[in-house]
């Protein structure tokens, strides 16, 4: 009687077990599909992500705990890091916000506007994600220095570009242009005409129509193309370098000044900033994206 | 009909003003600096423009620019491929983790991406020491400029299947599997067949981005003129050497495949719109 219940055990009992909690497993890692290559292609995945991206950046995280908390601080607390960051930062929030003024008007003429060579513009909008930055760096500068037609007319209007914060901002509107109309351009395509005649028919002006009813459906939009020009800016180096003149105090940003640090062997220094700098975007685009679910709440979607 | 669509078509005084300033806009912060570029580019001729492309420096920094991308172009479209294949087609724990963790490289300044090699293979780094005394070098060579631009173009092909792969759906090789088909036939001859304009796409512009990369290479590069000068940084050391045209000519080969990339965009938009919908 023993060794019969031993036998249904094992031949029964136990692949029964084995086979439901492999489905167990299954049902709960991964939804079960007929399609193939989920083991081979999330191998493949995992491991070229943690090769190329994931095990150098935790490198970054690692090597800055050796400054401890007085190397952060004292890293942090020189006035040129500060008025690096100050300038980095205002730079940036100044070009995203122009750039959501700008890239509402061209997306708006790309939709609705009537031009025989739209197509063409329509093209050339992306020129700034595909052009090389130290390319279109030195393109701006030749445009805005104080030497060149355009540079030397708006200097003398006292409004100098080129090696002033301006020239920071202008070259991180540059870069940033096309993420606000490339989000706001799809949206404003979808947007039902019917709602904005329903507007007109109830006695809105064109104006009304445009604050009240067009702009709250295109937020979330504006906010992410907002979010991409913005965290685009923090980070750009390439456009930047040329046109901003570098001194520090004034017109340094922080990507320089780790260059600058890892030149003259302060590595340490160089990571700290490089921390900092990924903490301090990564805490803004936290917040905006916080904002964004406030208002696609606020708007009930 | 036509009285209601009057309402939102903007009268003629409009459209001229809403003309105006968008063309105002692309075409002082768009398209100026492309004219300047090859304005100056060939500011004192052909003859100049063709000696500044090929002087021995503009070739070797030419050669070791096709290099890279040889070696990363193939490499990041069979990840991208990979990625975007486990992403699209599957649902399991941890998806949105990994599809954000693909795009860390976006949200990360070029000059951190190169930086975080440094720490790992440069002099002070993890392996700095053990690669001296082998005589291995990473950063300041070859090696290390691959890995920057791996890192910085790692995004862009998953980036552009993902959602084209994800609204696509899998009924078509389900139905393929079902009638007999292996994996890798199903692969080959319904999947790429589907995202053949999309992966296109992704490949040109992780193409470009890996041609033009220029803060993470150049941290990792050392300027090792004829050696590690990759074509964006030969036209900044041309630039800094106040050789503006020189530095503009080979600008101009840059811009040129900015214009190529944006060129096959839009004919892959104008095929993608035809065969998906």
């Amino acid at each position: 009687m023993e060794a019969a219940h031993f036998v249904i055990f094992v031949d029964f009992v136990v692949p029964t077990l084995k086979s439901q909690l492999k489905t167990y497993m299954k049902l709960t890692f991964k939804e079960k599909s007929i399609l193939p290559g989920f083991g081979l292609s999330l191998g493949v995945t995992v491991f070229s992500l943690s090769l190329i991206v994931l095990l150098p950046l935790s490198a970054l995280l690692l090597r800055s705990s050796r400054a401890g908390f007085s190397g952060f601080l004292e890293t942090l607390s020189q006035p040129r890091v500060i008025a690096a960051f100050k300038v980095t930062f205002s730079s940036a929030l100044q070009a995203a916000l122009i750039n959501v003024v700008l890239g509402i008007v061209v997306a708006w003429f790309l939709v609705r506007g009537r031009f025989p060579l739209k197509r063409l513009v329509d093209a050339l909008v992306d020129l700034p994600f595909a052009m090389p930055t130290a390319v279109s760096g030195i393109a701006l500068t030749a445009l805005f220095a104080p030497n060149a037609p355009l540079g030397a007319f708006l200097a003398q209007h006292g409004f100098p570009v080129a090696f002033t914060p301006r020239g920071i901002t202008l070259a991180m509107i540059f870069v940033g242009l096309p993420f606000v109309i490339r989000n706001v351009q799809p949206a404003l395509a979808d947007l039902s005409r019917d709602l904005e005649e329903a507007a007109n028919s109830l006695g809105a002006t064109r104006f009304q129509t445009l604050t009240r009813v067009v702009l709250p459906l295109l937020l979330p939009s504006i906010l992410s193309g907002f979010t991409l020009a913005f965290s685009r800016a923090l980070g750009e180096y390439g456009s930047v370098v040329f046109i901003a003149g570098n001194l520090p105090l004034k017109t340094e940003i922080v990507s320089l000044l780790i260059i600058t640090k890892l030149e003259s062997f302060d590595v340490t220094g160089a990571t700290v900033l490089a921390v900092a700098l990924l903490g301090l975007s990564f805490v803004s685009l936290f917040l905006i994206n916080l904002l964004q679910a406030r208002t696609a709440k606020y708007f009930g979607n | 009909m036509k009285a209601e669509l009057s309402i939102t078509r903007s009268s003629f005084i409009e459209n001229a003003i809403l003309t105006i300033v968008a063309l105002l806009i692309v075409g002082t912060l768009i398209l100026l600096p492309l004219l300047v570029i090859l304005h100056a580019a060939f500011a004192e001729g052909v003859k100049v423009w063709l000696a500044s492309v090929t002087d021995p420096d503009a070739q070797s920094a030419i050669w070791l620019t096709l290099g890279v991308t040889a070696i990363v172009v193939p490499l990041n479209t069979f990840f991208g491929i990979a990625t975007a294949w486990t992403i699209a087609k599957f649902r399991f724990k941890g998806r949105t983790l990994l599809l954000s963790l693909v795009d860390l490289p976006f949200a990360v300044s070029p000059v951190i991406a190169g930086l975080i090699f440094v720490l790992i293979f440069g002099r002070q780094g993890w392996f700095g020491e053990g690669l001296i005394e082998r005589g291995i070098k990473i950063i300041f060579g070859f090696p290390g400029i691959v890995l920057a631009t791996l890192f910085v173009t790692f995004p862009f092909v998953a980036r552009e299947l993902i959602p084209l792969m994800t609204e696509q759906g899998s009924e078509e090789e389900q139905a393929a599997l079902s009638l007999g088909a292996t994996g890798w036939q199903t692969f080959f001859k319904i999947t790429l067949p589907n995202i053949k304009w999309g992966l296109l796409y992704g490949i040109i512009l992780c193409n470009a981005r890996a041609m033009g990369e220029f803060g993470a290479v150049s941290v990792v590069s050392g300027h090792i003129r004829g050696e590690t000068t990759t074509l964006p940084l030969h036209v900044e050391v041309l630039y800094n050497e106040y050789h503006f045209t020189a530095a503009f000519a080979c600008a101009s080969l840059l811009a040129g495949l900015a214009l190529v990339t944006l060129v096959i965009k839009t004919i892959v938009e104008r095929n993608s719109s035809g065969s998906w919908q």
